[in-house]
């Protein structure tokens, strides 16, 4: 048994420690904003934030988790109460089929905690890892922009949302 | 006239008599500026020939900088005694070399002296370039002045006192540039005079894989015995290589044709950059370049030869029963790390160069520091744009230094026969801090691969 802690709370996993956290986020805690897209930590459409960092969960094994904290997507907002990054990604329409994007939002969130205000240039080399093939890529840049000016602007909790 | 007088006159008479030595040793004259050339003065047979001799030459790698104009220049170059930058070498008639005749650019590449007659720093390999026959020269200020002009300025270059006065760079070279073109050696084919040719001029591979003395210039008597570039290490490429399986002429065309071979895995860090060159060039001159290199590894030895065995052995054995599903004892952490995170690619058994190198063959792991092995578990291998190339995730983001210290102390113990290493901790700290450098100052996407073709790649 293995303590996970995702999203603020601890999980009891009873897993190898070489399974891949995405497939315990997404089978054994019905996480699933996280996406399997190659499974060779190159598309990013599995990222999700650990410790403050973008991690590629599908190759990061459970046993490089212990003692840290995962964040998914379902842990910055929810539907009625969308995060500021989510937010800016609907205003901007920043989807198209969606595949890809939340693991724009988890990586774009992690730039912007570390840098609240980003440079286009900046933008563009932090997500240069995660993969669009609609093309949506000039909306979801106006969309971390966006993102920013929210978080900007809004009053935020600790974990992300806007209040 | 006095005794006194005579000592006195002696004594202006040497101090004349060496102050005109100095200046003739350090002055050198401008060469008149020309008109830029017209593009089409070129012969297109030449122009394309300057274009193959500048990829074996690597010249874009440290004339353009990250995202930037191919050619402009401005790449910062850190050296133990400043920060220097790269000049623009496009035909660019106010900030690149649009104004300097032949005879200037021909000055430049076998003596290090600008057109304006001043002495360049040896960061531009002229040690080497010397070599450069006229013809080749030729053909590659055909390339230059015939590339777009870029108009860019190169920063000032960072030096203390005495490095920054480049009178000093003289005196360096009447200690270690050693002029003439190549000599051909009348025992040896026609390959591997070519080979020779190349490789100790203009594709100088003894810039990054010879040792420097203090004084920055490379070690004569330590030629290819391995080298420091950036925060890599250039391995040895001569009989002191610690590759696991010893190199052949046939594994070394591989691998600087394609960028990988089956035997020694892929080509990172600044060697990616060159192999990329050597993949559009007449496929004659890498063959030739393999061919001197084999020569210069030599023979492997009765030691190397048993050591491959052994790699081979193990290699089978490891097909037979993997690590990755052995017990891994707790108490060895690295191990634990290695299983979870590394076996998954590592024993896949796929081919190279798509699937992680059976560790048994890494040079990295053979390598005198970890430095390299380091820098490839924080970064991965990232995938070149358009190109079908092999890649690796990095760990940076998902672990800490402490557990990448420990998977390197493991792997050295379990896959490779040299000694442990020491001081892992530190290096790892190190490459933990340049990979953080080098990706505050990463290309923007739109970077402009340097005048390189597409790669002939599986």
């Amino acid at each position: 048994m293995t303590t996970l802690k995702v999203n603020g709370h601890d999980h009891e996993i009873d897993a190898d420690p070489d399974t891949p956290l995405l497939y315990v986020l997404r089978d054994e805690l019905k996480l699933n904003a996280a996406k399997f897209g190659c499974g060779l930590g190159q598309c990013g459409a599995c990222t999700v934030i650990v410790d403050g960092k973008a991690v590629l969960s599908c190759v990061t094994p459970l046993l490089l988790l212990k003692g840290k904290e995962v964040t998914t997507l379902e842990g910055l907002g929810t539907v009625e109460k969308p995060a500021p990054i989510q937010r800016a990604f609907i205003e901007e329409q920043a989807a198209q089929c969606g595949y890809c994007i939340a693991g724009m939002m988890m990586r774009a969130q992690a730039l912007l905690q570390r840098t609240p205000k980003p440079t286009d240039a900046q933008i563009r080399s932090e997500l240069q890892t995660n993969l669009c093939r609609c093309g949506t890529h000039m909306r979801i840049l106006r969309a971390v922009h966006r993102a920013a000016h929210l978080m900007d602007t809004a009053e935020l909790t600790t974990n992300g949302s806007a209040q | 006239m006095s005794k006194s007088g005579i000592i006195a006159g002696a004594a202006i008479a040497a101090l004349m008599g060496g102050a005109i030595a100095a200046f003739a040793v350090v002055w050198r004259p401008a060469i008149e500026t020309v008109e830029p050339p017209a593009p089409q003065s070129f012969e297109p047979a030449l122009v394309k020939r300057g274009r193959d001799l500048a990829a074996i030459g690597n010249c874009s790698d440290c004339h353009t900088i990250k995202g930037g104009k191919t050619f402009a220049g401005g790449l910062p170059v850190p050296t133990p005694f400043g920060t220097i930058y790269s000049s623009n070498i496009t035909p660019d008639p106010e900030t690149g070399i649009g104004r300097w005749s032949e005879a200037a650019f021909r000055r430049a590449m076998r003596s290090g002296v600008d057109r304006a007659g001043q002495h360049l720093y040896p960061t531009f390999p002229y040690d080497h370039f010397t070599n450069v026959n006229d013809e080749d020269d030729r053909a590659l200020y055909a390339f230059l002045m015939t590339r777009p002009a870029v108009r860019a300025a190169a920063p000032a270059n960072d030096l203390a006192f005495p490095f920054n006065q480049r009178f000093a760079v003289a005196g360096w070279k009447l200690l270690f540039l050693k002029g003439g073109t190549y000599k051909v050696d009348s025992t040896q084919s026609a390959e591997w005079n070519r080979g020779a040719y190349l490789v100790d001029g203009l594709a100088h591979c003894g810039a990054c894989h010879t040792p420097r003395n203090a004084l920055g210039a490379e070690k004569a008597s330590a030629s290819f015995s391995g080298g420091d570039v950036d925060n890599w290490h250039a391995y040895a490429i001569n009989a002191q290589s610690r590759s696991p399986l010893p190199w052949t002429t046939d594994a070394l065309f591989h691998y600087l044709r394609q960028g990988w071979d089956p035997d020694h895995g892929v080509a990172r860090g600044p060697m990616a950059e060159v192999t990329a060159n050597l993949s559009s060039v007449p496929e004659n001159d890498v063959r030739a370049i393999a061919l001197y290199m084999g020569s210069v590894f030599g023979p492997p030895t009765q030691d190397h030869l048993d050591q491959a065995e052994a790699t081979r052995a193990d290699i089978k054995s490891l097909q037979a029963q993997p690590v990755s599903v052995q017990p891994a004892s707790a108490d060895n952490p690295g191990a634990l790390v290695y299983q979870a995170a590394c076996a998954t690619c590592h024993e896949s058994g796929r081919p190279l160069p798509y699937s992680g190198i059976n560790l048994r063959l890494s040079t990295a792991l053979s390598a005198p520091d970890p430095r390299n092995a380091a820098n490839v578990i924080l970064s991965g291998i990232r995938p070149v744009g358009g190109e079908r190339s092999p890649i690796m995730p990095g760990f940076a983001n998902s672990m800490t230094d402490d557990q990448i210290a420990a998977v390197l102390n493991y792997l050295r113990g379990r896959f490779s026969a040299q000694p442990a290493w020491s001081g892992v901790e530190q290096i790892v700290r190190d490459a933990r801090h340049s990979e953080t450098v080098s990706l505050q100052t990463a290309p923007a996407p739109e970077s402009v691969a340097g005048g390189s073709m597409q790669r002939d790649k599986p």
